[in-house]
């Protein structure tokens, strides 16, 4: 009888997914994004596509690292030879970069604007386009109307949506499905070889739709994330001298 | 389509303007000088001064000794075109082919078409005299098959001034010679051998009238009796890919003009696919009551004809058009068009890269708000310094000419100006050990370089860069470098540049 009733109010936990904005897009249900053990923190153990995502930024490192992070998942959102649209208020982005991240620079149109309130408008008409991968957009604050009308628009066109919320003065509540902060953790040394290892993240999902919020200690190898072995992360303190 | 011509003659072109602009004028005998030969001419004269029996050519002072109290002003002998030219725009909403008459102070309209907008030849030579002399200005104007017979009859009909197709001998036979446009010279001739109209002379045979009077006098006559076609060159050349809507009345709502974008936007896009071919710059012209003319313009990415999209495109500006007391014509021109392939259009539609039409209609409209130079997309230039190995291009369709350059470490966030950092390094080529940015203290843990990178003397002049990427102790990545060598009594300096992922 218990079994039961699990497996109706799995059934029905299903059916109301789509009903907040996770619907699975066509031939996309299983999706890889190479997020590794992240996935798992989402309903149905599947990065939430067609929505929209928050990132929070306090510093510019922290910005870096949320731009890498992004440019991951990016990367495996525009393998067909998708576009997407990157919208902004300051040009700090160096393209060259995103090609060691698996993304074809060339493929991105930047916008360049003045204003929060030109990036939500680009934003907003970039994102009723069904034909774009991604866009993302660099702010810093995003009111929950203003939120709830980007989500609209990509339940809408299914086009998946970045935020990244530089230096925000309040978190305010918004209905994105996903709320993440990136910060760049120290590298490791991959064989012992001296200088800087692969990129490497801690990525806290403060908050998720559905799904359970956590924190992970990841790295970026060969175009996935991985989990920290702890035994690489530790290193002894008298190998770290650099004069 | 048998062809209609109106034409029209300001009388006091001149002097009807200055009595616009000075009111006081108007109840004074006006004359208009200019000096030749050591006098002062009278070039212009007005209704008044006309009545009075003054007339061009005499000298002011011999008007002054028929009526002493004229007011005379100097005469601008740039005038005329200038007024003409803009009143020949203003025509433009009776006829799309206004032209200025090669002999003086007139109009020539291609009505081939048009009166019937106005109920007939009648009421719409009659509509234009009214609103050209409610504007102020005296015109006569006469219609005609032909240019010559039009201009001929504006100057010196009698009664009859519209002449109906196919009339135009009739028409010619009482005119007087002089209105056949000729030199003045051959007009002397003429009248001293007592020809004094047309009938005249007109059936005496070609090989007599070329002899005496040259061949000139000939092709007006066939001008103006249609037997040869006369060019005359439009104030606006005609657009290939034009739409006009005239208005019974005037359009003053938001509404109304949507309205008339649309169809004629439908016209023109039904036209445009038939000939398969697509919009790449149109612009939308609104005519006022009061004269002024408003106009917005959009530009494609791509070549199309699809009517909301091009309608979305002209709806971000169409709310700066002021309509004021009305507008009485729309017109939608597409001065640059190009071919569009369907079938290729539908395989595009499919796919969600560069070449997707939605993608490019999507950036039109943004363009329609942010400006073209605003939205670009990166692609490698071949130079080593980091600034310079990034170059805009503004086209969705170039490739690529280079490939990435991956082989170095490369920040994902470049700082468009490099900030100068406090720096403590151990000894010269050695990475940093502490720097200070923003007034907090970095210690480096793990640091690879130096990659040096020089400047290009061709382009500019400068110290090379020996570039660091340093991991501190929170584990954020830089990219810092130092500019130039170390040496005793030069000042180096380090910065930081960028920061990795």
């Amino acid at each position: 009888m218990l079994g039961e009733n699990a497996n109706i109010i799995a059934q029905l936990k299903k059916e109301i997914l789509p009903l907040q904005g996770f619907k699975s897009i066509k031939g996309k249900e299983n999706y890889d994004l190479g997020l590794g053990p992240i996935r798992f923190a989402f309903p149905n153990s599947c990065f939430p596509l067609g929505a929209m995502h928050e990132f929070c930024c306090d510093e510019k490192e922290n910005t870096a690292a949320t731009s890498g992070f992004i440019s991951g998942i990016l990367s495996r959102l525009m393998k067909d030879g998708a576009t997407c649209i990157w919208v902004r208020t300051a040009k700090t982005i160096f393209p060259p970069a995103l090609k060691t991240f698996g993304i074809d620079p060339e493929k991105i149109i930047f916008v360049d604007l003045k204003s929060d309130k030109e990036v939500l408008w680009v934003m907003e008409e970039a994102l009723k386009f069904d034909g774009l991968a991604a866009v993302i957009a660099e702010l810093r604050e995003l009111d929950f109307t203003a939120s709830r009308r980007l989500q609209l628009a990509v339940e809408h066109s299914r086009v998946t949506g970045f935020i990244i919320r530089i230096k925000p003065k309040k978190l305010n509540t918004t209905a994105c499905v996903s709320r993440w902060r990136i910060s760049s953790i120290r590298s490791g040394s991959p064989n012992d070889l001296p200088g800087i290892g692969f990129p490497r993240w801690n990525v806290e999902l403060l908050k998720v739709r559905n799904g359970i919020p956590g924190s992970w200690q990841v790295e970026w190898i060969n175009g996935k994330l991985k989990p920290i072995q702890k035994s690489i992360a530790v290193i002894p303190e008298e190998q770290k001298k650099t004069g | 389509m048998a062809k209609r011509y109106v034409s029209l003659w300001f009388r006091h072109l001149k002097t009807d303007w200055l009595t616009l602009r000075q009111p006081q004028l108007s109840n004074k005998a006006l004359v208009l000088s200019t000096p030749s030969h050591g006098k002062m001419l009278i070039t212009a004269t007005n209704f008044l001064a006309e009545k009075e029996g003054i007339h061009s050519g005499i000298a002011v002072a011999d008007a002054r000794a028929i009526f002493p109290s004229i007011e005379v002003m100097d005469d601008n002998p740039s005038l005329p075109e200038k007024l003409l030219g803009k009143l020949a725009e203003w025509c433009i909403r009776f006829s799309p082919f206004v032209a200025i008459d090669p002999s003086a102070d007139g109009l020539i309209i291609d009505a081939s078409g048009c009166s019937h907008l106005w109920g007939g030849d009648e009421p719409y030579i009659n509509e234009i005299i009214k609103r050209l002399k409610d504007r102020g200005y005296e015109v006569r104007g006469a219609m005609a098959d032909t240019i010559g017979l039009a201009c001929a009859l504006a100057r010196f009909g009698k009664e009859k001034l519209i002449i109906e197709p196919g009339q135009n001998l009739e028409a010619i036979l009482p005119l007087p010679t002089a209105s056949l446009r000729v030199d003045p010279e051959i007009i002397v001739r003429l009248h001293k051998l007592g020809l004094w109209q047309t009938r005249d002379f007109i059936k005496m045979p070609r090989s007599a009238l070329r002899r005496r009077f040259g061949k000139d006098i000939l092709e007006k006559l066939d001008e103006a009796l249609g037997f040869k076609e006369e060019i005359i060159k439009p104030i606006q050349p005609i657009q290939p890919y034009q739409e006009r809507l005239p208005c019974l009345e005037p359009i003053v709502t938001a509404t109304g003009i949507e309205i008339a974008l649309t169809r004629l936007l439908e016209s023109l896009c039904t036209r445009l696919q038939k000939e398969g071919k697509g919009i790449r710059k149109a612009s939308f012209k609104s005519y006022r009551v009061d004269g002024k003319i408003e106009e917005i313009k959009i530009e494609t990415n791509r070549a199309s004809w699809h009517v909301n999209h091009l309608f979305k495109l002209f709806e971000i500006n169409l709310s700066t058009i002021e309509p004021d007391l009305g507008i009485e014509l729309f017109i939608l021109e597409a001065p640059i068009v190009e071919d569009v392939s369907s079938i290729q259009e539908t395989m595009w539609n499919r796919s969600s890269g560069l070449e997707n039409i939605g993608l490019a209609e999507l950036l039109d409209r943004l363009y329609g708000k942010i400006g073209s130079k605003n939205i670009y997309r990166y692609h490698p230039d071949e130079h080593y310094w980091p600034e310079r190995s990034i170059k805009k291009v503004f086209s969705l369709a170039e490739e690529p000419a280079s490939p990435w350059k991956i082989d170095r470490p490369r920040p994902i966030q470049l700082l468009s100006n490099p900030e100068p950092v406090e720096v403590t390094a151990p000894i010269p080529d050695y990475p940093p050990m502490l720097f200070r940015y923003k007034g907090k203290l970095h210690k480096v843990m793990k640091a690879d370089g130096p990659e040096r990178i020089e400047q290009e003397w061709w382009l500019s002049k400068g110290e090379h860069r020996d570039y660091y990427s340093v991991e501190d102790e929170e584990g954020n990545r830089y990219w810092l470098f130092r500019s130039g060598h170390y040496s005793g009594n030069k000042s180096y300096q380090w910065f930081l540049h960028g920061f990795f992922a």
